[in-house]
């Protein structure tokens, strides 16, 4: 089990070395660079341009330097903690990004815990009462769930609260703790806050988890162990618990893998709409700015977060199910 | 173990007089023959008509891309009219009872008055006049596919009169006729999108598969990495990398290829799933040991086992794009105007403000996710009929 552990980390770091490849390829792929950018604004605005200080900081990042040179003195700074200089703060991108980081960390995991937390009894419900009313109903639910694009449930719900209660709903915490210090009343604002963000970037991933469940349980439920054991009269509880719903619960949990990029994903436009102090809304305008390395900054976080939660499902997977052979 | 000590309410034992024959076959009703003669595909066809609802999606979704093909005709207004006096305008009803009679379809016109005290536009329906909708007249001059000049329109607005029947945008353009011109990108951005991550994900899916070892574990990994980056962000930054001068057509392609290139990896693990446990059995062996080359193996015998499987995961993905091409241009990172789509109106819809004071600029919505239903029933339907042996 160490060795696999071991073995998984490694494969981890090799992801995430590519994926900066990647990330860097990409946030790079606009031509000009934001400094060409930021002249060409002031010239525009017929401002002058301080020539020492923009040199000074086409120098400091390597802006003339071939691509890969810049990636890596980019990179090396990176792990070392150095996560660039943000062009439109102009402040070091740690600074800007404050905790942010940590904020999204805790609406994604909020979100995955509640996704589990619904889907698992609704799909066990759902599958051994198939074509119940129950079943239709939530069903039709799902569907819903899958279809409208969370973005758009945000906007209805902003909607809503503004028609009905006269407030708004967008957020994570009361206004007067916003840039405060963290305090006992301010992670007590951020809780009843975080509920209608983790309704609504979850509201997909529990549809398509359910369904998923739902689905896999029928397999199994179809199979002939099944009618086996029914025959010999076991108790119904105990025939959907003992084999098939352990069977299927491997697929839900190794869905983590696509359910946790979905939830980041949603989370991102989300944040956007409804204004959350999370990376989304800061991506948007670093994207639109040709900020780099502060897009740089969140995609490689954005895509860390996703791999260490694959790392895990990984290693649930494999204490969960014994037909998984550890080194092959 | 003996016969004779049945329990008396058992039946006698029964031994038939018939000789038997065994050449002789059980004669099949006409039904029961037809069923076991049917070919796969005539099954699969058979199972997918059961499926009411995926039926009638596969209707919905048949008419709507049928339809997108004569949007010039179906809209009353072309993509850019304008009209300044008709800014932020309600919905239109359209009605037949006119002081308790019966008419042809009608609508009462829009009285425009501005509120002095909050500048807020408001518009009554002047109920004294109403105006008769014409149907296969001359309206608004269009090209049609951007080619032909015409102005026939299905439904026109009454004369000197509006038909505004999803109100007006903030700019005083239909939104109606909007949301059916934007049906033509939204639509189809999906369709060309799963064509391009369809053929990379059979391809690389089925080289992975099919030979395993280090080359699937290669294209594993790739996959893995691709999978594990949440879509959006990367979709997003992809867009924003889009140069600025590109022609709105040439976005248009860029985007589809964006959402294109990140879907592939769904379809490319099915494939390979699929063909790794369809290559253990008795006859792809065969095959192998009969000498077949793996490009004949792949494409006779292990593909079509699983290819109505593959049509059914990729029109379950529809949807996605659709829904990505919807948050990248409501974003204001994907398609820009003059390109008309239904995330490009959403847009519009972005602030509070704007929901609150006009809502029906949601109404692109609808849309949305009535198509997204429809495809992921027909795919269920579909995914269902995929196994007719089952």
């Amino acid at each position: 089990m160490l060795r696999f552990i071991i073995r998984r980390l490694l494969t981890m770091v090799v992801t995430m070395f590519v994926i900066s490849i990647l990330v860097f390829i990409i946030i790079k792929l606009p031509p000009g660079d934001y400094l060409t950018t930021y002249i060409e604004e002031l010239k525009a605005q017929g401002e002058s341009v301080d020539e020492t200080r923009i040199q000074f900081l086409r120098e400091r990042y390597g802006l003339d330097k071939p691509g890969w040179q810049q990636y890596i003195a980019w990179i090396t700074g990176f792990v070392q903690g150095d996560l660039g200089w943000s062009f439109e703060y102009d402040k070091p991108v740690a600074d800007v990004v404050g905790d942010r980081l940590f904020l999204t960390l805790l609406l994604n995991f909020a979100t995955v815990l509640f996704v589990y937390l619904v889907a698992f009894p609704i799909g066990v419900y759902s599958a051994t009462n198939q074509y119940s009313w129950g079943d239709h109903g939530l069903t039709f639910l799902g569907f819903l769930g899958i279809a409208i694009p969370n973005f758009l449930l945000a906007l209805i719900l902003l909607y809503f609260s503004n028609a009905l209660f006269g407030t708004s709903i967008g957020g994570l915490m009361a206004p007067e703790y916003i840039g405060e210090p963290w305090s006992w009343g301010k992670v007590g604002s951020v809780l009843q806050h975080l509920w209608v963000p983790v309704l609504v970037i979850g509201s997909s991933g529990t549809a398509g988890m359910i369904r998923r469940l739902r689905a896999n349980l029928l397999d199994e439920l179809q199979k002939q162990y099944v009618t086996t054991a029914r025959a010999k009269g076991l108790h119904e509880r105990r025939v959907v618990w003992r084999y098939p719903l352990r069977l299927a619960l491997n697929p839900f949990i190794a869905d983590i893998g696509s359910l946790i990029p979905q939830l980041v994903s949603g989370a991102v436009i989300v944040s956007a709409v409804m204004s959350l102090p999370t990376t989304g809304p800061m991506l948007l305008t670093a994207l639109q700015s040709q900020d780099t390395y502060l897009a740089g900054s969140f995609l490689m976080f954005l895509a860390g977060l996703t791999v260490i939660g694959m790392f895990l499902s990984d290693i649930a997977l494999a204490i969960l199910d014994p037909r998984i052979r550890l080194d092959s | 173990m003996s016969t004779t000590e049945q329990a008396p309410d058992k039946l006698p034992h029964y031994v038939s007089d018939v000789a038997f024959e065994p050449g002789k076959q059980e004669a099949l009703t006409p039904e029961l023959e037809a069923y076991y003669l049917a070919s796969a595909r005539q099954m699969m066809w058979w199972r997918f008509k059961r499926h009411k609802l995926a039926m009638f999606s596969a209707l919905l979704l048949i008419i709507a891309y049928l339809s997108i093909l004569i949007i010039e005709v179906l809209a009353p207004y072309e993509l850019h009219t304008r009209n300044a006096d008709f800014i932020h305008a309600p919905p239109q009803m359209v009605r037949i009872f006119h002081d308790g009679s019966l008419r042809t379809p009608f609508v009462y016109p829009l009285k425009y008055r501005l509120n002095m005290d909050n500048l807020k536009r408001e518009y009554t329906n002047d109920t004294a006049r109403p105006q008769p909708l014409r149907f296969f007249c001359r309206g608004d001059a269009y090209r049609f596919w951007g080619m032909w000049e015409g102005n026939v329109h299905l439904v026109c607005p009454p004369k000197g009169g509006t038909l505004y029947l999803l109100g007006t945008d903030r700019l005083g353009r239909d939104l109606f006729s909007r949301i059916l011109y934007g049906a033509r990108i939204s639509l189809t951005i999906g369709l060309v999108g799963i064509a391009v991550s369809f053929v990379l994900g059979i391809v690389i899916g089925g080289i992975a598969g099919f030979f395993g070892g280090i080359v699937d574990n290669l294209i594993m990994r790739l996959i893995e990495i691709l999978r594990s980056l949440p879509e959006l962000p990367l979709w997003m930054a992809l867009s924003a990398a889009l140069p600025a001068n590109w022609s709105p057509i040439l976005i248009y392609f860029g985007i589809t290829i964006i959402l294109g290139l990140l879907e592939w990896p769904g379809l490319a693990r099915a494939v390979r799933s699929k063909l790794l446990s369809l290559r253990q059995e008795d006859f792809a062996v065969a095959s192998k040991l009969m000498g077949a080359k793996p490009g004949h193996i792949i494409g006779r015998h292990l593909i079509p086992n699983f290819m109505s499987h593959l049509i059914a995961s990729a029109t379950l993905a529809v949807p996605a794009m659709i829904l990505g091409e919807t948050a990248l241009s409501f974003l204001g990172l994907g398609l820009r105007p003059p390109v008309t789509s239904w995330g490009v109106l959403l847009a519009e819809a972005q602030n509070v403000e704007a929901i609150a004071l006009y809502p029906w600029l949601l109404f692109p919505m609808v849309p949305v996710v009535v198509t997204t239903l429809a495809f992921n029933f027909m795919g269920d339907g579909m995914r269902d009929a995929a196994d007719p042996y089952n």
